[in-house]
């Protein structure tokens, strides 16, 4: 288990060097410019000796290559340079923003995995029932519904009952827990309905694959209790693929949350990455774009480890 | 079970063999659920095509007596589902809205997969080195959200309209599909290429050209047709999405997602119709394209996983 | 027999009710077991036998299966309306199950302890400390060695031979009065096989525990079973005493069963008894008696069912057809007549079509080990072998999975580059480049029929693709004949040009392979274990076919084979493979009636014989262990870690191939110690 661990951990590595190279890359080749956009916007007529200026003054000007010397030296430092539309510290930027959207990504795993057991498992379990086509039915929506608009119902319920909108996100759970969790929960349920239904439906159909593997129909032949024969028998594998979907889905909540944070305004990565690229801000979208990837490798390497600790085919691998 | 002739040869058909000769008929009886979402989206496809002849309105037509900011917009006979800030008609706009969204998802949906089809089975094919980095580079694809790598390539590539389709949207939807497909397509031809009628044609001498065409690639089909129907749903979600932050098609084209943008938070109280029925257009599209999607793949070839 | 019996089972009935109707996959049937007694439950797949277990054991799914019955008593309790959890007391306890696949049938995430002891826990309420050395006791009584450290191992770290005993030690745990066998050993290689059966016999005979045996492998039967129930389309046919059975069988399905299996103990020549046509379909059985259809003997009073009925009094030996007596007296030859019987060709040994010498196969493989690094090993699945093999003769190549015999085939055919030794097809040299040119003169038969044929084509397309690409039928006339040529050939017939593969069933399919490599009109065919995916009367049918086609256009076959004695059926030569080497060489007779080589021996004495006087009076070597890792083969002869002859030279260096008499071949330093 510790020589697989090692050696799981060591290809994080490579693998998030050829993102920061590709990235680095791909985004070299947005079209429009900076510096012009952020000038007009300052008002007046742009000199073509302002914009050079300009250039020179943020390291725009150098070519490629010494960009991207600077750019990978800054790395294992945490130095992601600056963004080009404020200036501040990319890096103190995203690390100012990330707690609120891990927390909300957080919550709103906590929220899918209870939500998603349940019905999971009834739905397998009540195989062909009326539950189970409700059940069915509800989670095909939860991969339908857009969750923006499911955030915005959520707004329209929240006014239609309590006449305002609390101010979301303002305050840190550290203050003030009982707040910050009433304001969380709303835009964690509008992630976590998505969330919730590809979850069930994984842990349903895993469940009934599981159910009919000659192992099961073992299990039964000892006499053992139908109890024991589904849960530990069953479930125990059963959770195997469920574990790498939520795994999965925790990885990519970012996407569910570009959108939520902007129905209720909250100011997370996700809305930063969408200000950003309407800003052409390539040092920030950089760092976001590897700030993604790292969270999606990490997460990837818990899921991995978890996967070894519950399954020792993969724990005794040679 | 295993003794149970029947049912055992029933499924040892189903894995080797595909519904050459089940016919539409027996997908209604078996998949009731896959039905309805034929329906449904043949219904939007028709409302689709000849929406100059179902919409009540001219979408773009602006009627500000009938603007919810002067009191007005409710649903009623003459706008069933009500008007938005400019006093445009809903329905109609939905109605055009259901172009954009479908052929969007459409376009995307087949882009993706082919090129990601192609990648998968050459991949397959000349294996060794070749495959090795294309299944690395997949994976590098694949540790991003589809609506992240969509975004990315939108700030890439510059906007551009052709005939009055977002290309650049196309493009940026289309991406993000291929590493998937080119993944599970890589995986099914893998197993095609070890089967023995495969062998059995390479000691009857044919060409690798007429092995691939004849004998491997109809093979594939089944995957292929399951992936294009999941991913047009997505399509249709994520060309919404994108709309609604300003980041796909924008105005004056007619789009779902584009009706839920910059909604003002007074309408949340004044005129709820504003945010519930674009939200439930695309609802229901995606609803409608995965129930067929679910059928289609139980029908088809139940093993496939995504 | 004043004791009543242990299992009275009376009108058994088991339906399913599937998607396009209800099958009835068990009908009224009705037998014994008695404490301690062995009985066997035989048939071709489909018959019903392993619903009959199953259903006794109430492990069927509830939703689809519906079990009634007069009764079934166990122990003189009725069962058949017991509660769930009154049986789940029995199951385990009373009476246990072993399963056919020991590779899915253990819970791979639970260690091999923890399922041994649950039914300890759960019926016999031990401690865990308690149970834990019951469980020692139980791998030590089942050998498997080093119990106390495999107890904390999880199943993938178990061969399946090991997994097979470790079913039996969970079946055992509670000292059960019965053990029902659902093909315990068919997914185990031949000389595995014998060791499970001889430990599940010896095991049950000390403890007095009765078995049920599903199996189709009639050689089983006779070699362990007290009784036998002969079923067929859901019913059973015949039922009584091994002895009664296999020396005077009297139902016509009965005889047709027993004369299609090809026998070791017979002298080759003479065609296989055939079943024609295919079982029933159970979702629309023929009335009266089901296997009318395809009865020789068929009469007009067959449209009524025959009852079970005894043959005569107090034998305990039961048929259902009405002419048992008849069937009886006139025994195989209601199916085999005189004209079956032919000369075997003599083999002219002047030329030989295909010549292989000192062919290697060996693959690279590589895993993982520790820091990122990776240790790559090499498979030699075939090592330095030859033969050759002449026109209108056939070689068979034996042994057991994983001895090379596939890669033999697939390195002569190009299918995988041989990494060395000399390939001549008519005294010509094959190469990478000179294999195209003879493509058309080498074909190909593989085992799934399932598989090997494109389900995207119709059998038409399927035949006529290799005409078409190589010019050989150019008007389309012209290969619409030809297909229809074909397929009268190999049995078929012309109007299924239009099918595709999934109408067909087995056999037919494996027909229509055949006419595929018949279509290229080889000199020679590769034939891959072409029949161990059929049914025993299926495959009688295939192998009379090959045997027909070859006298008829003197084809040679290259025959690969695990199954003994179909391969002594058809072979004129046989070649013994063990680990990539060659064994032993002959003529088929020379190699079965007088093996030289301690492994041929024991291969020999692990299959049994359809005859239980013969069975069981001879005496067997069963050979200890399991088939080493080929990554790490024994040095010296690859054969000396399970052989019972070795001596310390047999360690020392690998042994030649030595001509013992006139071509009879066998690399052993041992000979004579070995006999």
């Amino acid at each position: 288990m510790l020589a697989y661990t090692i050696r799981r951990i060591l290809l994080v590595i490579p693998t998030l060097l050829a993102v920061a190279v590709l990235v680095f890359f791909v985004l070299r080749v947005v079209p429009g410019d900076i510096v012009e956009i952020k000038l007009a916007a300052e008002g007046g007529i742009i000199s073509a000796e302002e914009i050079q200026k300009e250039k020179e003054r943020l390291g725009l000007d150098d070519p490629i290559m010494v960009q991207f010397y600077k750019y990978m030296i800054g790395l294992p430092r945490g130095d992601l340079g600056i963004s080009l539309w404020t200036e501040n510290n990319v890096s103190e930027e995203i690390m100012s923003r990330i707690g609120l959207s891990f927390e909300l990504a957080i919550l709103s795993t906590i929220l899918a995995v209870l939500i998603a057991f349940p019905l999971g498992t009834i739905s397998a379990l009540y195989r062909g029932s009326i539950l189970d086509y409700v059940i069915r039915i509800i989670t095909i929506g939860g991969i339908a519904v857009p969750s923006f608009w499911f955030g915005m119902l959520l707004i329209m319920l929240i006014l239609a009952t309590f006449g305002n909108l609390p101010p979301l996100g303002t305050i840190s759970i550290f203050d003030d827990p009982k707040t910050n969790l009433y304001q969380m929960i709303w835009p964690a349920l509008s992630v976590g309905y998505r969330y919730s239904s590809v979850v069930a439906r994984m842990l349903r159909s895993s469940i009934l694959e599981v159910l009919s593997e000659d192992y099961i129909r073992t299990a039964r032949a000892k006499g053992v209790f139908e109890r024991i024969v589904i849960v530990k028998h069953g479930m125990r594998n059963a959770l195997l693929p469920t574990v790498t979907v939520i795994g999965l889905e925790f990885a990519f909540l970012l996407g569910g949350l570009v959108v939520t944070e902007s129905v209720f305004n909250l100011n997370g990565i996700g809305k930063l990455f969408v200000d950003s690229v309407v800003r052409n801000d390539l040092n920030l979208l950089q760092g976001l774009v590897l700030t993604v990837a790292t969270g999606f490798v990490l997460v990837n390497l818990i899921i991995d480890l978890l996967y070894a600790a519950l399954d020792p085919r993969i724990r005794y691998q040679k | 079970m295993s003794d149970l002739g029947v049912t055992k040869d029933d499924n040892i058909e189903k894995d080797v063999t595909k519904p050459s000769r089940r016919t539409l008929l027996d997908f209604v009886r078996q998949q009731p659920l896959g039905s309805l979402g034929i329906v449904l989206i043949i219904t939007m496809m028709l409302a689709a095509i000849f929406a100059q002849h179902v919409a009540p309105f001219n979408p773009e037509d602006v009627d500000f007596e009938a603007s919810p900011a002067f009191g007005g917009g409710a649903p009623s006979l003459a706008h069933p589902l009500g008007a938005d800030a400019f006093g445009r008609d809903i329905l109609s706009r939905l109605i055009y809205g259901a172009r954009t969204a479908l052929s969007i998802g459409f376009l995307s949906a087949f882009f993706g997969c082919s090129i990601g089809a192609i990648i998968g089975t050459s991949s397959a094919f000349f294996g060794g080195k070749v495959d090795l980095l294309v299944q690395r580079f997949i994976d590098l694809m694949l540790s991003f959200p589809i609506i992240v790598l969509a975004i990315i390539v939108i700030a890439v590539f510059p906007k551009s309209v052709v005939l009055g389709v977002d290309v650049n949207v196309i493009v940026a939807i289309a991406i993000p599909f291929i590493p998937k497909t080119a993944r599970v397509i890589r995986s099914q031809a893998l197993a095609v290429v070890t089967l023995p009628y495969v062998d059995a044609a390479r000691t009857n001498g044919f060409s690798s050209t007429r092995i691939i065409f004849r004998h491997i690639l109809p093979n594939v089909t089944a995957p292929f047709l399951i992936l294009i129907t999941a991913f047009i749903g997505q399509a249709i979600l994520l060309e919404a999405s994108l709309s609604y932050l300003g980041l796909g098609v924008v105005e004056p084209t007619p789009s779902w997602g584009l009706m839920l943008s910059g909604v003002n938070t007074d309408y949340y109280r004044t005129a709820p119709w504003m945010i519930i029925f674009p939200g439930l257009a695309v609802s229901i599209a995606v609803f409608s394209f995965n129930l067929f999607g679910d059928s289609l793949r139980d029908w088809l070839d139940p093993k496939l996983k995504l | 027999m004043s004791q009543p019996p242990l299992l009275d089972v009376r009108n058994l009935q088991v339906e399913f009710k599937l998607k396009n109707g209800t099958v009835r996959a068990v009908d009224n049937v009705s037998f014994q077991v008695n404490r301690g007694e062995f009985l066997s439950i035989v048939g071709e797949s489909g018959c019903g036998k392993s619903v009959t277990a199953l259903s006794i054991m109430k492990l069927l799914p509830k939703r689809v299966a519906e079990i009634k019955a007069d009764y079934v008593k166990f122990d003189g309790q009725d069962i058949t309306n017991l509660s769930e959890n009154e049986m789940r007391k029995i199951r385990g306890r009373r009476m246990s199950m072993i399963f056919q696949e020991p590779m899915t049938s253990l819970n791979p995430v639970l260690t091999i302890g923890d399922q041994l002891t649950e039914p300890l826990i759960t019926h016999l309420e031990m401690s865990e400390e308690e149970s834990n050395s019951r469980a020692i006791e139980l791998l030590n009584m089942v050998g498997i060695p080093e119990p106390e450290k495999r107890l904390t191992q999880y199943p993938h770290q178990f061969s399946g031979g090991m997994r097979q005993r470790v079913m039996i030690a969970i079946g055992l745990a509670c000292e059960p009065d019965l053990i029902i066998a659902d093909e315990p050993t068919t997914a185990l290689d031949v000389t595995i096989q014998a060791q499970i059966l001889e430990l599940l016999k010896d095991i049950c005979n000390r403890l007095g525990v009765a078995i049920i045996m599903i199996t189709h492998n009639l050689g089983v039967v006779a070699a362990y079973a007290d009784k036998v129930n002969v079923m067929y389309a859901a019913r059973i046919v015949e039922k009584g005493g091994a002895p009664e059975i296999f020396g005077k069988p009297s139902h016509p399905y009965t005889i047709g069963l027993l004369r299609s299996v090809p026998r070791m103990d017979k002298k080759r020549g003479g065609r296989l008894a055939t079943i024609e046509g295919l079982p029933p379909n159970l979702m629309a059985p023929p009335s009266g008696c089901r296997f009318k259809p395809r009865c020789p003997m068929a009469a007009d009073t067959c449209d009524s069912s025959p009852e079970l009925k005894e043959r005569s009094k107090g034998k305990n030996h039961f048929t259902a057809c009405f002419y048992s007596d008849d069937a009886n007296k006139k025994g195989a030859s209601i199916y085999v007549s005189d004209k079956d019987k032919f000369k075997l060709i003599k083999v002219k040994k002047d030329k030989p079509v295909l010549s292989v010498r000192g062919l290697k196969q060996h693959f690279g493989v590589s895993f993982r080990s520790g820091w990122l690094s990776s240790v790559s090993g090499t498979v030699k699945a075939v090592d330095d072998i030859s033969f050759d093999v002449y026109p209108g003769e056939t070689v068979g190549l034996v042994g057991e999975s994983g001895c090379g015999k596939t890669s033999v085939g697939r390195a002569i055919l190009h299918l995988n580059l041989p990494t060395g030794g000399e390939l001549k097809f008519n005294e010509k040299e094959l190469n990478q480049k000179s294999v195209a040119l003879v493509r058309q003169d080498m074909q190909v038969i593989f085992q799934d029929p399932f598989s090997s044929l494109n389900p995207r084509m119709t059998i038409g397309q399927i035949l006529e693709e290799p005409l078409k690409v190589h010019k050989i039928e150019t008007e389309e006339d012209a290969r619409s004949k030809r297909v229809s040529e074909l397929l009268t050939k190999v049995g078929l017939y012309p109007y299924m040009r239009d099918r595709y593969p999934h109408e067909l069933s087995g056999g037919q399919r494996q027909r229509v392979g055949i006419a595929r490599a018949l279509c290229m009109e080889p000199k020679i065919i590769i034939c891959d274990e072409p029949v161990s995916a059929l049914d025993v009367s299926v495959q009688a049918q295939i192998i009379n076919l090959l045997e027909d086609l070859q006298r008829e256009l003197g084809i040679a076959y290259l025959f690969i084979a695990h199954d003994l004695a179909v391969v002594k059926h058809i072979s004129h030569k046989v070649i013994v493979m063990y680990l990539g080497k060659v064994m032993e060489i002959g003529d088929s007779d020379t190699i079965y009636g007088e093996p030289k080589h301690p492994y041929t021996k024991a291969l020999l004495d692990a299959a049994p014989i359809p005859d239980p006087k013969k069975e069981r009076g001879r005496e067997k070597i069963i050979l200890k262990g399991e088939l080493p890792s080929p990554l790490n083969p024994p040095k010296g002869c690859v054969f000396s870690s399970r052989c019972n002859f070795v001596t310390e030279d047999c360690r020392k260096a690998s042994p030649e191939l030595v001509d013992f008499d006139n071509n009879h071949l066998a690399a052993c330093i041992n000979i004579d110690g070995g006999k």
